[in-house]
């Protein structure tokens, strides 16, 4: 079962890179988005897959036998939707915030911090 | 470490530090009368190693100490012995009269406060320079004194040109510094020994290793880079910069001493050796000659004893690698004799300046009568300079003709390079000390008169014990010249030389020398205006060197910086997705771990592939969408799609979680991004979309091929076991995720709530600092300012 799932995960990283590749801050936050799932995805199946079986105990503790779902990363992946929303929520807000200001999304055009014609620093001492 | 001491060599090694953290309060109680106070710190340094003389001059060495960093085998430890004493010695004792100087000097500065801290710190470092046993200490003090050193040429910083000499002697000795710690660094490893003391005890090791050459190069660089020798000179004349108490101080008596005092100490590990003996001479020979001939050069009082001082450091190294045990004998004298008639010389300069208002020789003249203690003090000085008796100096060249004087052609070229620059020397310290005091008052001089006692007791105090020394040349040689000639030779030696002459080849040289010396003062003149046309000719300088390749620098980071950060976002991404692929696929490659050709599963259901089938659909849905909603729409089909396969391998918190977050995810990118008027599509040019798409599949196939790898090697089933076996006996949970969140990896969900908060508040931040206007973005400007 990991293998079709190695072949999705492809897809995710693909589909993401592309789109941090744009010129435009909303598709390399599509990108961002889609990022993470490709990550979490690639933990998951690099903990091996289990069909539906929770990683959760009966009250004696484990049952011998059965075979659970790998807890690890599913740990590992819950904290890290977490970060990644709120990572993606600040960067969407920045994203908004300087298009308020600078009137593009474009980073071709976002040149404030670094502009074009940059001059030689100082040369004394 | 062979006794423990009592801490008070402890107490002793900090002190300064301590006090240079009350000097400027004390300086704001007492003005510059706290001079005298603060001298009570270098008096009271003095007056406990004082205390060790006679156990020294008894051949003993005390070394004591504390583990610092006992898994290293690293000890903050300290060494007495006859070098290290006398250093320490010499740095307290002329310290005492510079302090006392530099209140009288700067009298009213605003910052006199805190150029008594530095000259304190200074001092420290300096003391624990020559006091340490361990690399790493001396090392540390070896910093320090470039950074102390830095501060004080700097002091004057308002000025670009004190700011220039600052830097270039930070770059360079720090530079220096370097070599020294990578020289040090391999002894340790060569040896085992990270101390001096036992190093010392090490006969032989160091010279017959392998490693001796890269060893004896990397401890130049240090020695030669802090001594100044040729052509690493040029920052010591530039530090003339600095206030003339830190010139008498750290420019003549002690810091540029440390280069000479590490060849010393290591002279008896890695000297006696072909490349020793060669290397050594030929650069202080030429850091002689040049010295003197640029001193010749100059007109203003410092800088011509500046000069004189790179060239009498040349003439320690090349005493030192000369490799006899008279000239050894020699290099001690000479030190001891230079440290106090260049402190002298340099404060007599300095009070000459501090009174006349001005520096320079053509324009002085006639103070003999306005100020007689400074000129007796000179004129006394400069004998010593000149090698004249009845002073320290002239013991000092005695030896060291008796230690060059030796039958072969090296030795006869060497005493010939001595003699010519002792005879500059000699012109030197006369016309210091001669032409300002002698002959008509130039018009438009200022009337001087001998100042406050502050600035002629430093030069008056060393005047007296130039005489002394010689005087009770026996009684000088037991406690100072005797123990550190031995320390630096590593066996037992033992010096005679007094004021008696001797008929023989060294009197008969030191008169060739000083006959030369009064036939150029005559010259002097003319020699200067020969030197100027010959250095005008020439044009280029290490001094201007520094000044290109400091500029070569900035330029060539400003270029790097154009090519690696071109300010355009796209780039950026395209090199960090390349390096990423090529950091997995080509390690892959070269170790031959490329997975092998996977295997179909067959138990795939129908529900599984449809949902596979439906996050696909979504992601390539988010690439095709026409407009901006669109996009938004499918990035939630996919996310939807992955909590679904989460719940599908047994993870319904994943799943929970995913749901809530994609929700949320697509909810605000649509009330966000909707309200912008942004292009709706996503056009790329053919050429863009080639390489971008090239790219994609590129990584991709890169973390395919990684994550095929992955599911290929054997499971390793340490950590699920664990936290399957333990959660619920001793977290008392029974769902191991949450119990590994909450308990087992406990601090990382705290850290994670962490992240979540400060991205709350950033965000917070961001919409509440709602500023629409173009103006207040142009005052971030740094050069906004400038231009206004």
């Amino acid at each position: 079962m990991e293998v079709p799932m190695a072949f999705l995960v492809a897809i995710f990283f693909a589909v993401s890179i592309y789109l941090f590749l744009s010129k435009h801050i909303i598709r390399i936050l599509l990108g961002a988005a889609i990022l993470s799932n490709a990550v979490n995805l690639l933990i998951f199946t690099s903990g091996r897959l289990t069909r539906e079986i929770p990683p959760i105990l009966s009250a004696d503790g484990p049952v011998e036998g059965v075979l659970t779902a790998n807890p690890l990363p599913q740990a590992l992946i819950l904290t890290a939707i977490v970060i990644a929303f709120s990572f993606f929520a600040f960067l969407l807000v920045l994203a908004y915030r300087a298009y308020q200001e600078l009137d593009t999304d474009d980073t071709e055009e976002m040149r404030f911090a670094e502009p074009e014609e940059q001059k030689l620093p100082p040369l004394g001492y | 470490m062979d006794a423990y001491m009592p801490s008070t060599t402890l107490f002793v090694l900090l002190l300064p530090f301590i006090a240079a953290l009350f000097a400027p309060a004390l300086t704001r109680l007492f003005r510059h009368n706290a001079a005298w106070l603060l001298a009570i710190v270098p008096v009271v340094i003095f007056w406990h190693f004082a205390t060790f003389l006679p156990e020294v001059s008894n051949g003993e060495v005390v070394t004591g100490g504390y583990q610092w960093i006992p898994a290293f085998r690293v000890n903050f430890s300290w060494l007495v012995d006859g070098l290290s004493l006398t250093f320490a010695l010499l740095i307290s004792g002329i310290g005492i009269l510079i302090v006392l100087y530099s209140g009288g000097y700067l009298k009213g500065h605003e910052h006199l406060g805190r150029f008594f801290s530095f000259i304190l710190m200074f001092m420290g470092s300096m003391l624990g320079l020559v006091m340490s046993d361990s690399f790493l200490m001396f090392f540390v003090f070896w910093e320090l004194t470039s950074i102390t050193s830095f501060l004080l040429i700097g002091f004057d910083h308002k000025r670009e040109a004190s700011r220039r000499a600052a830097l270039q002697a930070l770059v360079v000795t720090g530079g220096g510094g370097l070599f020294l710690l990578a020289g040090l660094l391999l002894i340790w490893n060569v040896t085992g020994i990270s101390e001096m003391s036992l190093l010392l005890r090490s006969h032989g090791v160091l010279a017959d290793s392998p490693f001796y050459v890269a060893i004896f190069i990397l401890v130049l660089g240090g020695a030669f880079t802090k001594s100044a020798q040729f052509p690493l000179h040029f920052w010591l004349p530039n530090a003339m910069e600095a206030p003339t108490p830190v010139s008498a101080y750290l420019h003549s008596a002690t810091m540029v001493k440390a280069g000479v005092y590490l060849l010393m100490r290591l002279n008896p590990v890695l000297g006696g050796t072909a490349a020793w003996e060669t290397v050594l001479p030929i650069f202080g020979g030429a850091t002689l000659i040049v010295g003197t001939l640029l001193a010749v050069r100059q007109t203003d009082l410092k800088l011509m004893l500046a000069y004189t001082t790179v060239s009498s450091l040349g003439l320690l190294v090349m005493l030192t690698g000369f490799g006899n045990e008279k000239a050894v004998e020699a290099a001690v004298l000479y030190l001891v004799a230079h440290s106090m008639f260049k402190g002298a010389l340099f404060m007599v300069a300095g009070g000459i300046d501090h009174e006349a208002g001005s520096r320079d020789i053509t324009r002085l003249g006639g103070l003999m009568s306005a100020m007689p203690i400074t000129f007796a003090a000179a004129f006394a000085s400069a004998f010593s300079m000149a090698g004249l008796p009845p002073f320290f100096g002239f013991l000092a060249k005695e030896e060291i003709y008796a230690g060059l004087w030796q039958p072969g052609a090296w030795p006869l070229f060497l005493t010939l390079v001595a003699i010519v620059g002792n005879g500059l020397m000699f012109v030197i310290g006369f016309a210091v000390a001669l032409k300002p005091f002698l002959g008509e008052k130039p018009q438009g001089l200022r009337d001087a008169h001998d100042g406050p006692v502050l600035l002629w007791l430093g030069p008056a105090v060393l005047a007296v014990a130039s005489l002394l020394t010689a005087l009770f040349s026996g009684l000088t040689h037991r406690l100072i010249s005797i123990p550190m000639a031995t320390a630096v030779e590593g066996e037992p030696v033992s010096v005679y030389i007094s004021l008696i002459p001797h008929i023989g080849m060294p009197l008969l040289l030191s008169g060739i020398t000083i006959a030369f010396g009064i036939v150029a003062y005559r010259n002097l003149e003319r020699m200067r205006a020969a030197m100027a046309a010959a250095l005008a000719a020439i044009g280029w300088g290490p001094d201007r060197g520094f000044d290109q390749f400091i500029r070569g620098t900035v330029r060539l980071s400003f270029a790097v910086t154009r090519v690696i950060q071109t300010g355009r976002m796209e780039f950026y991404m395209k090199v960090t997705f390349l390096l990423l692929i090529v950091a997995i696929l080509v390690p892959m490659v070269l170790f031959d771990e490329l997975p092998a050709m996977p295997r179909w599963p067959q138990d795939i259901s129908l529900y599984e592939a449809s949902i596979m089938a439906i996050a696909a659909v979504g992601l390539i849905a988010v690439l095709y969408a026409r407009d901006r909603l669109t996009a938004i729409v499918s990035l939630g089909i996919q996310g939807f799609a992955v909590a679904l396969l989460f719940m599908l391998f047994g993870a319904p918190d994943l799943s929970f979680t995913q749901f809530m977050v994609e929700t949320l995810s697509v909810v605000i990118l649509a009330l966000a991004m909707t309200r912008l008027r942004l292009t709706p599509t996503d056009h790329r040019p053919v050429g863009k979309l080639v390489g971008d798409m090239a790219i994609s599949i590129a990584g991709a196939g890169a973390f395919l091929l990684l994550l095929l790898k992955v599911i290929q090697l054997p499971f390793d089933l340490t950590l699920p076991e664990f936290f399957t076996q333990y959660s619920l006996s001793i977290a008392h949970g029974r769902n191991i995720v949450n119990v590994i969140l909450v308990d087992f990896r406990g601090t990382d969900t705290w850290g994670e709530i962490a992240v979540v908060m400060v991205a709350g508040l950033a965000i917070l931040s961001l919409i509440r600092i709602s500023v629409r206007s173009s103006a207040r973005i142009a005052a971030n400007d740094p050069t906004e300012e400038e231009r206004r």
